[in-house]
């Protein structure tokens, strides 16, 4: 059936995809900066002895990983321009669906970066806080300058392979009609009829960043085992 | 706040919008059953292949994993549902599009096809199988490599040995694993909606829709979720319990 | 009055409890070993003084400072205390002059200069002035218990804490960090030592504090403490240690 395809549909919407790979590839930079930085957070808030503190924190995360993905982006998409327009007192079109989304990705990546810098945290000994505590450092200075240095460290690779696989989610924006990389591609194709070139071209070029990706980690992480 | 909406009746399907939740929710579980026994089983033939001996068993499984692995879940429904009956013989995709939803009707107020359906499983199994595979790949080989010489030194064939020793093993080793990946296509399955399967996630946004009591229904929806997921979190660790093999690594009872 | 101060202080863990109200203290220019089976409290007591684990009873006295009390600046009363681990605990991402001189620079507010150059003539005294650039994990044990204690040096402690500092170490490394420590005795260091080297406290110790089931059951001098009369579990301890 080869002989049916029309390839050139993807040079004719090349403007439109680099677009859609641009809002995919934003889209990932600002979740996986936000959902670091929150998770971070989040995992600190969870170790606390606070309870006041740490209770919400487990029930957060806890409930944004027992829902699906989309269930979340639905949520938050819903949520988002509520809450802002309850706050600055405008209407709701102010917050534009790609603000939503962002937000929607940043809770979500938040909740799943913070298992793993939990347990990055917990995987330091004790001694090493106890060490800087010692040497008069305040919690903040333990933290940013013993205890989360070692912790992202140990936790490079998975980090790492988290990114891929938010990459890799940053195409569930598709069910709020954001035009990222996949949605570009689903718009042309309807606009051609042309979906499978589109969608395998989509395939292709997702698998290539994907691969090359996790086959980056994987050396980094064989690098890490020696150097330990 | 205004509960009472899931007691009316809506527009579809012959029951109330709390009706809509349930069918949603059958179907969920309905896609994630069938497609956990699909990953399951190619998962573990996926997972076996990587660890024998042979050469090309072991390529295959290894391409069979980087390839679901590195193309978004989404895609990977897209192109089971649009493009692989494009691209496989004519009258197959054919019959596909148009004889198989024909062949039975979905219960339960489903309001899509047995073709949809199956294009969920297809996609959400073999995606799933790829992450079993390695799960069944690193149990087998975190037992120890004395286990199979001792199997062999007692005169059973490579088959027998993988039948009566590493397998058993290795599943008792894989089975609280592979109750979470459970759970991981139950979240997935949601994906479904973008092929037309009306699951939970579907279900909640259709009410919202109709009714714009979009909070009622997306808090009865993931209440919902968060019912099952625990609920199978505590049959898991019943099982696990079960399946502990005496004094045999980290299985919580200790020795 | 006392370098540091311990008065009464019970602590528990839940229902159970791990120092029952103990009371001793440490003068200006004194060495206290503090000895005692495992698991009698020592590690506990010792950190306390600095706050490190908190206590529900009674009251310690640091230089004049309560460190139990609420309003107490914790961070303040440790920046003066010098600590020494039983495992080091050198930061192993941070190379041995960063080791040094990161609490000067962040709690003390030294330049990095003069951080680095106080850092390097401590590792001299030490005598590893030569692995400075290096990792921790690039020194042997007592290369980096004598690094950790020059560490607890930079910051000019008015008192030094000792928490089995030889236990992890090979025999022949014990040595080399018993050195050290007897130097800065000699010199007129306040140290509270918890340690099971009776060579070490019958050669600079001033006291000796013998615990166990997390009480002081003997708090006397050390010539008392190695003499004849003392009780019956310390003898037990005694002799199980020496001819071990
Ligand atoms: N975080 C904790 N929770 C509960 N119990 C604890 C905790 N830390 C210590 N303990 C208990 O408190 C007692 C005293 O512990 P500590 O570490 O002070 O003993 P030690 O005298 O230093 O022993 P060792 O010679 O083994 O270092 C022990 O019985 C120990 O099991
Ligand atoms: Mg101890």
């Amino acid at each position: 059936m080869g002989g049916e395809f029309d390839w050139t549909v993807i040079w004719k919407y090349r403007e439109a995809l680099w677009d859609g790979m641009l809002t995919s590839l934003k889209l990932f930079a600002i979740a996986l900066a936000g959902g670091i930085f929150f998770g971070t957070l989040l995992a600190l808030a969870r170790l606390s002895s606070w309870k006041a503190l740490s209770l919400p924190a487990a029930g957060f995360v806890n409930l944004i990983r027992a829902i699906p993905f989309i269930m979340a982006i639905f949520w938050f998409y819903f949520l988002t321009p509520m809450i802002v327009s309850k706050f600055t007192g405008q209407q709701g079109e102010a917050v534009g669906p790609f603000t939503s989304a962002v937000v929607a990705f940043i809770m979500v990546e938040s909740a799943y970066y913070s298992e793993i810098i939990r347990a990055g945290i917990q995987s330091i000994p004790r001694g090493q806080p106890a060490a800087a505590y010692a040497l008069g450092m305040t919690y903040w200075q333990s933290m940013g300058h013993i205890v989360l240095p070692q912790a992202f460290r140990n936790m490079l690779p998975v980090m790492l392979t988290q990114a891929v696989i938010l990459f890799q989610d940053t195409s569930l924006v598709y069910v709020v009609a954001l035009k990222d990389f996949l949605g570009a591609a689903s718009k042309a194709g309807q606009l051609t009829g042309r979906i499978v070139e589109l969608y395998l071209f989509v395939a292709v070029v997702f698998f290539i960043l994907c691969f090359a990706a996790s086959w980056g980690v994987k050396r980094l992480q064989a690098r890490l085992a020696v150097a330990r | 706040m205004d509960w009472k909406i899931f007691l009316e009746q809506a527009p579809s399907g012959g029951m109330t919008y709390l009706g809509w939740l349930w069918s949603g929710l059958f179907w969920t579980l309905a896609v994630s059953a069938c497609a956990w026994v699909l990953a399951f089983t190619v998962g573990s033939v996926v997972g076996i292949a990587r660890t024998t001996p042979l050469a090309w068993a072991r390529a295959l499984g290894t391409a069979y994993v980087e390839l679901f692995r590195n193309i978004p879940l989404l895609v990977q429904m897209f192109l089971w549902y649009f493009v692989m009956p494009e691209v496989i013989p004519k009258a197959w995709g054919d019959w596909l599009k148009q004889d198989m939803p024909n062949l039975l009707t979905l219960p339960f107020a489903a309001q899509f096809s047995l073709w949809e359906f199956t294009a969920a499983v297809l996609c959400l199994g073999l995606y799933t199988a790829s992450r079993v595979a390695e799960q069944v790949r690193s149990g087998i080989q975190s037992l120890p490599r004395g286990q199979v010489a001792a199997g062999l030194a007692m005169g059973l064939t490579l088959p027998q040995v993988y039948r009566h020793v590493t397998l058993p093993m290795a599943y008792r080793i894989v089975i609280p694993p592979m109750t979470s990946e459970f759970l991981t296509i139950f979240k997935n399955s949601s994906t479904a909606l973008t092929i037309g399967v009306l699951e939970l996630t579907a279900q909640s946004r259709q009410i919202s829709e109709y009714t714009f009591k979009t909070f009622e229904a997306f808090t009865a929806a993931t209440l919902i979720y968060i019912v099952i997921t625990m609920t199978v979190i505590l049959l898991m660790r019943t099982l696990e319990r079960r399946v502990a093999v005496p004094g045999y690594i980290a299985q919580g009872g200790g020795h | 009055m006392a370098m540091i101060e311990i008065r009464n202080v019970s602590k528990w863990y839940g229902a159970f409890q791990v120092l029952k109200d103990c009371t001793s203290r440490v003068e200006k220019g004194e060495v206290v070993v503090v000895c005692g089976p495992s698991g009698s409290g020592k590690s506990t007591l010792i950190k306390t003084v600095n706050g490190l684990e908190p206590f529900q009873q009674g009251e310690i006295v640091v230089n004049g400072t309560s460190v139990g009390a609420a309003k107490t600046n914790l961070p303040k009363v440790r920046a003066q205390i010098g600590m020494v681990f039983q495992n080091f605990e050198l930061f192993p991402h941070m190379s041995i002059t960063d080791n040094l001189t990161l609490a000067q620079v962040k709690v003390l507010g030294r330049t990095r200069e003069a951080a680095v150059e106080k850092g390097h003539k401590l590792l001299e005294r030490v005598g590893l002035l030569n692995q400075k650039d290096k990792y921790p994990g690039q020194l042997s044990g007592g290369q980096q218990q004598r690094v950790a204690i020059a560490r607890a040096l930079s910051m000019d402690p008015i008192a030094m804490l000792f928490d089995e500092p030889t236990s992890a170490l090979d025999p022949e490394m014990i040595n080399e960090v018993l050195d050290v420590m007897v130097e800065l005795a000699r010199e007129g260091m306040t140290m509270m030592v918890v340690t099971h080297e009776m060579g070490f406290a019958r050669k600079v110790a001033h006291r000796v504090v013998f615990m166990d089931h997390g009480q002081i059951v003997e708090d006397c001098t050390k010539d008392e403490f190695f003499g004849t009369p003392r009780s019956e579990r310390a003898q037990a301890f005694l002799s199980k240690i020496l001819h071990h």
